[in-house]
């Protein structure tokens, strides 16, 4: 393992330059797919996600369908050129965790119920991995379903927090996770203020755990704020042609 | 007290606070918690008097409703019965006894005599329901098979403007152009030309609809653009 660079500097900045408070440049694009129903990809810095969602449509095999409500199937993928070296196409324990983890963020925003015995795929394909891939995917993947027009309660959006050599900071990237002291992703229903995912890798105490969920809500709803300009660009930019 | 957030014909997403109170809701993507009510879905509203509130969807897949036109394609054949794909999350059924108007016996006939797969159909919804897949009927005066012109498929969120107020838009479209045109519930198009110029510039104007199905004075604008397009091709 190599050694551990200087992740916060002498004037208070991180490795590139962030604030710890700030958030890493996003973009965020609604409609890229053509062929699925509904489709979004996001960027975090150098993180880039693209989510695919089809459906309503029926389920194959049939005896997993839902009497009463839709099934949510959520992959969740890492492209082989995504990371540094080569990553196995196959689908590892990681990624497994976390197509669960990220369709249960998404599970309580969907109206399932409104399509028994049906079920809404969603593909979500990490293209550049820099740190924050399960939240820029469940960003992205709450864009696709509100593109492919499933009924949903409120978006959802996610960002990681962690520490970072006794600070706390927002939109933690690859470097700060691997020698940061702590990394907790999480995601909320920005309208609600409700956590749908929270996941927290290493140690924080509880002040800290608060002062980390207060700054990662601060960052969701700039995210949110991102995700409700790039749905209304879809429309607004045709109208203005008039 | 109501109290109503949104002006008409805004554009919402999911999550948006449309009204508070006492309001009348007409539309089930409208969602409420703690009397509070919420848009489930893209789409633009509709306030009448600040007491009612309404959501047209931008994006939407096709549920079908009783009573729905739709233009279905057969995927596969049953003893005796068709299985139609009509663009929903349920594969459509449509009976022999809901087709013919004669008793249909397997041993002596087959069904791909009338309907094969790969045949597409008028089709209007029997029955549908969250427990059966929809059935079908053709018996009723234009339903049955399409045996010529041409289909084309649009979002099926964006057939109303197709069809327009009291049929304002497909008057336009067939009386500008001289087309037969019949709108499927589903977001299929079934058009018979005289003309293949005129079914192109047809094709062009409801593609045109379907991208510009949010904005408002769309039927004059495609008045205009059809007869351009005549012009342009030398037809008028």
């Amino acid at each position: 393992m190599s050694e551990k660079p200087k992740l916060i500097d002498e004037n208070g900045l991180r490795h590139d330059g962030r604030k710890p408070d700030q958030l890493r440049p996003i973009r965020i694009e609604v409609g890229v797919l053509s062929n699925a129903n509904g489709s979004a990809i996001v960027e975090y810095g150098n993180t880039k996600v693209i989510a695919a969602v089809y459906g309503p449509r029926e389920l194959h095999p049939r005896h997993l369908a839902l009497p009463d409500r839709a099934v949510i199937r959520c992959r969740y993928h890492m492209a082989p050129f995504s990371t540094e070296e080569r990553k196995s196409p196959a689908p590892s324990r990681r990624e497994i965790e976390l197509s669960k983890v990220i369709r249960e963020a998404l599970e309580p925003v969907i109206f399932t119920e409104l399509y028994p015995r049906a079920t809404i795929d969603i593909f979500i394909e990490v293209l550049q991995a820099d740190g924050g891939t399960r939240t820029a995917g469940v960003t992205a993947a709450a864009l696709a379903v509100a593109d492919a027009g499933i009924p949903m309660r409120d978006l959802v959006a996610a960002v990681a927090v962690g520490k970072v050599e006794g600070v706390i900071v927002l939109d933690v990237d690859e470097l700060e996770d691997k020698y940061g002291e702590a990394d907790m992703p999480v995601a909320m229903m920005p309208a609600f203020n409700e956590v749908t995912l929270l996941q927290l890798n290493g140690v924080l105490t509880p002040t800290e755990f608060k002062k980390a969920l207060e700054l990662a809500a601060e960052g969701i709803q700039e995210i949110y704020k991102l995700q409700r300009e790039a749905l209304r660009k879809k429309y607004i930019e045709v109208g203005v042609e008039e | 007290m109501p109290k109503v957030y949104v002006k008409n014909r805004e554009l919402v997403l999911p999550g948006d606070l449309l009204a508070e109170g006492d309001i009348e809701v007409t539309s089930f993507l409208i969602y409420k918690h703690a009397s509070k009510y919420y848009s489930t879905i893209i789409g633009l509203v509709n306030v009448e008097n600040d007491r009612k509130v309404g959501i047209i969807p931008l994006e939407a897949p096709y549920v079908p409703k009783v009573g729905d036109i739709v233009i279905g394609l057969i995927v596969d054949l049953g003893i005796t019965n068709w299985l139609v794909d009509i663009r929903a999350p349920y594969t459509a059924i449509l009976n022999a006894s809901d087709a013919l108007n004669k008793p249909f016996n397997p041993i002596q006939d087959d069904l791909r005599n009338y309907y094969d797969v790969g045949d597409y159909i008028v089709a209007k919804i029997q029955t549908f329901d969250r427990i059966h897949n929809p059935t079908l009927t053709t018996k009723g005066k234009g339903l049955g098979k399409i045996t010529s012109g041409k289909v084309i498929e649009i979002e099926p969120s964006r057939t109303p403007r197709v069809i327009g107020k009291k049929k304002s838009m497909l008057n336009v479209l067939t009386g500008e152009t001289g087309c037969e045109v019949i709108v499927g519930a589903n977001g299929r198009i079934w058009i018979q030309c005289t003309n293949e110029d005129l079914e192109e510039i047809l094709i062009l104007a409801i593609k045109k609809i379907e991208q510009e199905a949010h904005t408002t004075g769309l039927t004059d604008k495609i008045r205009n653009f059809i007869e351009e397009e005549k012009k342009k091709r030398g037809l008028s």
